[in-house]
């Protein structure tokens, strides 16, 4: 009751900040009349109706950023998976970047495909190798062979871009991770992909909880490992998929907020899920906010502020784990 | 009995010890070539009686500036920057004893990026201001990294995973300034970080000469050392090698050079980091692969910028053309490793 209550009243902070707060503050007066009465064409209304998009853009990718780290984390059952470690973001870029250049695409409904393409053969194709051999997928295993195939394909990237100006600047944008490009249209194009994955990742909460004590002691449960992995896989790639799609590659959400969210309401998934939603929500909105206001009069893209503070933690998670984990 | 074993460890030492040297000595014949080609290859061909008397400072119209200016510091910063970057990746892996640790994937170059991008895009500096800020920007990072992972006890293992997080951030810091930039620096900068020869001149060099010489030297001389770390950390103290110390010496050397080396020709990818196992395969591991490393880190390097400059309609740099190539050899060496259970 008290981490419902908590996360409803953090989340609506978050909006009316978000909508607020900027290179010009709006008082709070000003927005609750604009968002609950029509008709009011002040420039300050206008101002909160551009934000809308972006806050409302910035919640669900937050959400769906943070469900798909618990997922990765719960499947392969390693503390740093994330779509950023695992080089899905990366993946994802090659996609969009090869979709602008070869294939003259240029809406987010066209992104979104190459997108979760890219993100979906990353994902597998860098678990696969990072749990080869002796001790399955390690942390290190995995985040080595994530960092070393994202530094494979940034260079493919930069090979494709280089020779050409134009995709050069509509993707220097792409790249870095923003929610400021939002627009109602792009909302409703990822919108589907990403409620199917939260509804596959709420349902699958009682087989992850099964699978953390071990795929043996899960098996005798009753429960199938292999088609659990695949379905959070597929659950995991689709959500960040279709986040990396809209918003470009935002990094460390997904690895920070299922930790934090850990240490608040322990290790059961049907708490873990919904809350890592909230935390990543949460999160990824006052990123938005820090960096419009210490951008300000332009803006620093929520990806910069979320690897900025996101980083420390896979360091601290470095540092706690004992030496035999690794 | 004893003695046939005896020969046994004997014929195997000899043969070990030839493989070594004419491994190393078909590299520095492959070197040689490929620099000649270098100065000999381009718009315009010329004889190499012309490259020898231009090379020894005799003035020729049109070949002292094709070859003096232009062709001859292309050649030499990257045989320079290529031995750099094998010897000081092979350091690293060695010491870390994890082929995936070299500096360019735990954070080290980025380090030493990060410092150059700031010059070249936020104070509009050049020259040798910025290669001495990405010497001390990699030490930083190098010194940080280590700190950070030597709470209790020092692993190897840890530090890797310590150092993909500082890069992390530090990538989010180049990002930032990309970002921030005037949009006419963005391509010289995304060049830069995309690791080049273009546009090298002659002054760069004789620095970068003498830092691959000084701290190659120590890295050469330490080889026996870095050797018994290779062994654990255990091993090593027991066999009474000062573990702390050499580390040290050997981190300190191994950054100077790749952050130097960064700072002129910028990050070319992959070479750190699969100079040391490409040499290491071919010259067996018997002896401190330092030499071997730094040698094919040379053949990369040269090898790409010539398929870079030649091989297509557009000019690539030679970075581009060393990620690719080596993409394919970082999965082989991935899937080997993991399968064999070599990596911690």
């Amino acid at each position: 009751m008290i981490l419902i209550s908590a996360s409803a009243i953090s989340i609506a902070l978050c909006i009316f900040a978000s909508l607020a707060l900027g290179s010009r503050n709006i008082g709070l007066g000003e927005v609750i009349n604009t968002l609950f009465r029509q008709g009011s064409e002040s420039f300050d209304a206008l101002v909160v109706k551009e934000r809308l998009p972006r806050t409302v853009f910035s919640i669900i990718a937050g959400a769906s950023l943070g469900v798909s780290g618990a997922l990765m984390q719960a499947i392969t059952r390693n503390p740093v998976a994330d779509p950023s470690i695992l080089g899905v973001n990366t993946g994802a870029s090659l996609f969009v970047v090869s979709g602008i250049a070869f294939f003259h695409i240029n809406t987010a409904s066209e992104y979104i495909w190459f997108a979760l393409a890219g993100a979906a053969v990353t994902a597998i194709f860098v678990y696969r190798i990072g749990s080869m051999g002796a001790g399955g997928a390690t942390p290190i295993k995995l985040a080595l062979a994530g960092a070393a195939t994202s530094a494979a394909l940034s260079s493919l990237v930069s090979a494709v871009i280089l020779p050409r100006t134009d995709v050069m600047n509509a993707f220097r944008f792409w790249q870095v991770g923003s929610v400021s490009g939002a627009t109602w249209e792009g909302i409703l194009t990822v919108a589907p992909f990403l409620i199917v994955g939260l509804i596959i990742a709420v349902l699958s909460t009682p087989a992850l909880n099964a699978l953390a004590l071990g795929d043996d002691v899960a098996t005798g449960l009753g429960v199938k490992t292999g088609l659990i992995r695949i379905v959070g896989t597929l659950a995991g790639v689709l959500l960040c998929g279709a986040t990396t799609a809209l918003a470009g590659p935002i990094a460390f959400v997904g690895l920070m907020i299922p930790h934090i969210m850990r240490m608040f309401c322990g290790p059961n998934m049907s708490y873990i899920i919904p809350m890592s939603a909230v935390g990543g929500a949460v999160l990824l909105t006052t990123s938005d906010i820090i960096g419009r206001l210490i951008g300000s009069p332009g803006e620093l893209e929520a990806g910069i502020i979320t690897a900025f503070f996101g980083a420390p933690i896979l360091i601290l998670i470095a540092m706690r784990a004992k030496v035999r984990s690794l | 009995m004893i003695k046939d074993d005896f020969n046994i460890v004997k014929s195997g030492f000899h043969k070990r010890r030839v493989r070594f040297i004419v491994v190393t000595l078909i590299m520095t014949i492959l070197t040689l070539i490929l620099c000649t080609s270098m100065l000999y290859l381009g718009n315009t061909k010329y004889s190499p009686e012309v490259i020898i008397k231009v090379i020894l400072g005799e003035q020729v119209k049109g070949a002292s500036f094709a070859i003096g200016s232009v062709r001859l510091p292309r050649m030499l910063s990257g045989l320079l920057a290529g031995i750099a970057f094998g010897m000081a990746g092979s350091t690293f892996q060695t010491m870390l004893r994890n082929p995936l640790a070299s500096p360019d994937i735990i954070g080290v170059t980025s380090g030493s990026s990060v410092a150059t991008v700031f010059c070249i895009l936020v104070l509009n500096l050049s020259g040798s201001i910025i290669s001495i800020t990405a010497v001390i920007a990699g030490l930083i990072v190098a010194s940080l990294i280590y700190i950070l992972a030597r709470g209790g006890s020092f692993s190897g293992g840890r530090l890797i995973l310590i150092g993909i997080g500082i890069q992390a951030m530090l990538n989010a810091v180049i990002s930032f300034l990309l970002l921030r930039a005037n949009q006419y620096d963005v391509p010289a900068a995304l060049r830069w970080l995309s690791g080049s020869l273009n546009g090298m001149s002659m002054k760069n060099v004789p620095v970068l000469f003498l830092v691959v010489v000084i701290f190659g030297c120590i890295l050469v001389l330490l080889g026996r050392h870095l050797k018994i770390l290779e062994l654990g950390e255990q091993s090593a103290i027991t066999l009474g090698l000062k573990a702390d110390q050499t580390r040290i010496l050997l981190v300190l050397s191994a950054v100077f050079l790749i952050a130097y080396a960064t700072a002129v020709t910028g990050p070319i990818a992959f070479v750190a980091f699969l100079a040391g196992p490409i040499a290491g395969r071919l010259a067996g591991k018997g002896y401190s692969n330092v030499i071997p490393a730094g040698l094919t880190g040379a053949i990369m390097v040269l090898l790409a910028d010539i398929v870079g400059q030649f091989a297509f309609d557009t000019r690539f740099p030679v970075g581009i053309l060393t990620g690719i190539m080596g993409a394919p050899y970082l999965l082989y060496l991935l899937i080997r490793m993991n399968r064999t259970g070599g990596a911690a």
